[in-house]
């Protein structure tokens, strides 16, 4: 996921490498390959699902380069190397517009690769989250779904084009969790021929389906019709998607992810801070915990950024949900009616329940959005730590031991 | 898959639904930890060591880091998850649905296979049992003892087979994997390169990267068995064998570039200026290098082998890569060119392809590790030293085949015994030039500091840094 021109190229070091074949055996999508000389890996296969990064025995698999997807270096070049380059700056105008997507708290839907992994987030799943299924669908074989339904979750006036998709399965087995992701693999090619990148969407719902009982799950996806300066452009994948009607055909490859799941237990509290799309994982716990409130007892807390109400998914079924189930938190970056408000701004503000809740041993926290947050959030949490007389380290380093502390950020 | 902790010998393979072998097993354990202590890494039953455990099968099954004392070490048996369609694809069984039990016909040659296999991953533990006295840096110390740790898992792998599919024979066979000692002149190790001695941090680089190459491959071409059990164990050993290897290029690669480094500071250029400043001369590592690749070679067997043809028309074990071939996977009508000694020269002939398979390995190796030495010269090159390591030619110091009869130079001319004798030390590693380098070995414990002889690694383990405490000695 990230901004729509801007990947995170993952690359092997030649110097590093000893050719032993461990991750091209390991990768489940064939997104690595190699000649006499060289292991590669090919930018508009690879979805960034690390599955190559452990057995790798010697940590020439780690690498990114930040780059603008049309220059991602070709394996061809790649095949050549014998170190790797140099990290090239991108051009100040896409970093302007990097930042400028960063502040908009929005996330521009048509994702590209998945980006290496936070290093706070959790290396494993909560004790109580279900097993899930990965990879059950790779690049050559996807599985077909049935667009069920398209529907926009915007208002008319909106500056951004947010769509609700519902995708069935019908009979075919592709189990999902929430948290969660697929693949979507666009149709045709791109102006040089090759396949387009799959883009990679967080299910928006829980794992009995988007419909109680049906093999089918949600997407909240968002219309990519502009690049960085403003000029239009067509987000393959996203307007690919948005204008699906009911019936149409959609290859998917997944599911992905096997740390970001929601606990399972009782007792289990959770927090979770979204922007923008960033939510779907949000509501597929939701939803899940919502239909089976019976077996949770624990609280649920929401911190949710977007630029103004209108701008912000499932605005108006999040205000039916009773306080006493979701305690939720908005905050507003471009509304003309309030000052200026982050999602770090009303961590601050509830600061007593979030520290009540770091401190729990049943608490989790999830953080889902553009990548610009994470730093932020994780500031307010040392400040609130703070004020409750805790270490923000300490705590982090329990929660990320006990799996207790999922960032997906883009 | 997951794995059941509460198990005294954690698995994927429903061990706890079979107690007559869990018993068996339970039983060879004890006798195993009793190998360990007498055997295993010399002085460190007390260490805690940076390890990675492998806790299951599936990717994020390897990630699982943390500091263990060896001999707590969890020794599991894993296989790759099964897939319940697989066909032998090739020799005479082509086609048929794999053997989940050994077939009755082929029992003796697929326990001889295991049982070679398995000779050497306790062998290798015993030949590296002492290099933890003079380990340069922590870090080393640490993949010392994580590949002896994963030799030790391995020895597992082939004990579960032995139990689980050859009844009383595997019983005795296991037990005597732990009988036998490297080295020992009454009850040996089975190969000849495993009872060779490790003295020194350079042949464990050069061991590591020729011989657990070896490995590598033989595990790679037991991968394609059609007896199932056997491929999916050798798979997921594939993995761990890439440590080693790593270990060694890596090891090996730090030398050189740390005598590079030296010789361009100084401005030195005589081996005897380079070993002066207290690192190995490149005339030295070459040496070192001729000895390791020719012993490790060996080990692939005679260049022509009935054994072979049969152990592949059987469908026990399969060539390098062999699903990735398009022949038609019988090759009775196939040949292969070999070397031989016609005239005193050396000549290419071609032999039926079935009986040359140890050769089309040896091949394979060869091409294999050719790749790393030429990495290796990238380093001295980038240093600017007008000088490149060879990989000798495959005939030079053979003691098994056509070859252990005549004596073949680096360059591949054929000697007489005189010529041999009066260049043999050029090519290969001295007492002297062993002396050398033991003198160099001493043990570093510090964290974050090398040897003098060695580059610190350019990344560290599992993303820690190069100065982590790899191993607290308590």
């Amino acid at each position: 996921m990230g901004a729509p021109d801007i990947i995170k190229q993952h690359l092997i070091d030649p110097e590093i490498c000893i050719r032993c074949n461990t991750c091209e055996d390991t990768c489940p999508i064939d997104a690595i390959t190699h000649d006499d000389r060289n292991y590669v890996v090919k930018a508009e296969v690879c979805n960034g699902c690390n599955a190559c990064l452990s057995p790798c025995p010697t940590g020439a698999i780690d690498n990114w380069r930040t780059m603008l997807r049309g220059q991602a270096y070709p394996i061809d070049a790649q095949l050549l190397w014998d170190e790797l380059p140099p990290e090239v700056p991108l051009p100040e105008g896409e970093i302007d517009a990097i930042a400028r997507i960063a502040e908009d708290s929005k996330m521009p839907a048509a994702a590209v690769q998945a980006v290496e992994a936070s290093r706070h987030t959790s290396p494993k799943a909560p004790w109580s989250a279900a097993h899930p299924y990965v990879n059950l669908h790779g690049m050559r074989a996807p599985v077909t779904a049935t667009v069920a339904g398209n529907y926009r979750l915007t208002a008319d006036d909106a500056s951004s084009d947010i769509h609700h998709l519902v995708l069935d399965f019908g009979n075919q087995f592709f189990p999902v969790l929430e948290g969660q992701a697929i693949g979507i693999v666009p149709p045709g090619t791109d102006a040089s021929g090759k396949p387009h990148y799959i883009r990679m969407y967080s299910v928006a719902s829980p794992r009995d389906g988007e419909r109680p009982g049906y093999n089918n799950l949600a997407l909240t996806v968002k219309r990519v019709d502009q690049d960085h300066d403003g000029l239009p452009v067509r987000g393959v994948a996203s307007n690919f998607l948005c204008d699906l009607a009911k019936g149409d055909a959609v290859q998917v490859v997944g599911p992905f992810g096997n740390t970001f799941l929601m606990p399972n237990h009782r007792e289990a509290s959770v927090m979770m801070i979204c922007t923008g799309t960033g939510s779907a994982p949000m509501r597929a716990m939701t939803e899940r915990m919502r239909r089976n409130i019976a077996n949770f007892d624990g609280r649920r807390l929401l911190f949710f950024g977007a630029r103004n109400q209108r701008e912000l998914p499932y605005f108006g079924p999040l205000l039916k949900l009773p306080k006493d189930f979701l305690d939720i938190h908005f905050a507003f970056s471009r509304d003309p009616e309030v000052p200026r408000r982050y999602v770090q701004d009303a961590i601050r503000e509830a600061g007593a329940q979030v520290a009540v809740l770091l401190a729990d041993p049943h608490g989790y926290v999830y953080i889902c959005g553009l990548k610009g947050m994470e730093e932020g959030v994780l500031a307010a949490f040392a400040d609130v730590c703070a004020a409750a007389g805790q270490s923000w380290p300490d705590l982090e380093a329990t929660l990320r031991a006990e799996g207790r502390l999922h960032i997906e950020t883009y | 898959m997951s794995i059941d902790y509460s198990q005294k010998i954690p698995n994927n393979v429903n061990l706890s639904d079979d107690r007559t072998l869990q018993r068996a097993l339970e039983h060879w354990q004890p006798a195993f930890l009793d190998w360990w202590r007498d055997m295993g890494p010399d002085g460190s039953h007390n260490f805690d060591v940076y390890l990675r455990t492998a806790v299951s099968v599936d990717p994020s099954g390897w990630a699982h880091f943390e500091h263990v004392k060896m001999p707590d070490y969890r020794w599991g048996i894993f296989l790759q998850p099964a897939d319940a369609a697989r066909r032998i694809h090739f020799g005479e069984h082509k086609g048929e649905a794999a053997w989940q039990e050994v077939p009755g016909e082929h029992r003796a040659n697929l326990r001889r296979i295991i049982v070679t296999q398995g000779d050497t991953e306790p062998a290798s533990v015993e030949q590296q049992r002492h290099l933890g006295m003079t380990a340069p840096s922590l870090y080393d110390l640490r993949n010392l003892f994580q590949v002896n740790v994963e030799e030790g898992r391995h020895l597992w792998a082939m004990v579960y087979l032995l139990h689980r599919h050859f009844g009383r024979d595997g019983r005795e066979e296991a037990e005597a994997l732990l009988g036998r000692r490297s080295g020992d002149e009454d009850n040996p190790r089975i190969l000849g390169a495993f009872n060779e001695r490790t003295p020194d941090w350079l042949s464990f680089f050069m061991f590591t990267y020729f011989t657990d190459r070896d490995g590598k491959f033989q595990l790679c071409a037991l991968a394609e068995s059609g007896f199932d059990p056997l491929a999916r164990t050798t798979r997921f050993m594939l993995t761990e064998e890439a440590h080693h290897m790593f270990v060694g290029e890596s090891g090996v690669s730090r030398v050189i570039q740390r005598t590079c480094e030296v010789m361009r500071e100084r401005d030195l250029h005589d081996p005897a200026d380079v070993r002066a400043a207290g690192v190995i001369d490149l005339e030295t590592i070459q040496r070192y290098l001729n000895f390791h690749y020719s012993v490790t070679i060996d080990l692939f067997g005679a260049d022509q082998s009935s054994n072979a043809a049969t152990f592949y028309s059987a469908g026990l074990k399969g060539r390098f890569e062999e699903g990735k071939r398009d022949d038609d996977h019988l090759l009775k009508s196939d040949v292969y060119r070999i070397l031989d000694v016609r005239d005193g020269k050396l000549a290419e002939r071609e032999v039926p392809m079935l009986n040359a398979l140890n050769e089309v390995l040896r091949d394979d190796y060869i091409k294999d590790s050719v790749g790393g030495v030429a990495r290796w010269n990238k380093v001295i090159e980038k240093a600017g030293i007008p000088f490149r390591l060879t990989v000798p030619h495959k005939a030079f110091n053979r003691k098994i085949g056509t070859f252990a009869n005549v004596h073949v130079s680096p360059t591949g001319e054929v000697l007489s015994e005189a010529a041999w004798q009066a260049n043999m030390d050029k090519w290969l590693a001295t007492d002297a030039d062993r002396a050398f380098v033991a003198s160099l070995m001493g043990r570093v414990t510090e964290p974050g500091r090398y040897a003098n002889w060695i580059a610190p690694p350019a990344v560290g383990v599992n993303r820690q840094p190069v100065d982590f405490e790899y191993v607290r000695f308590n």
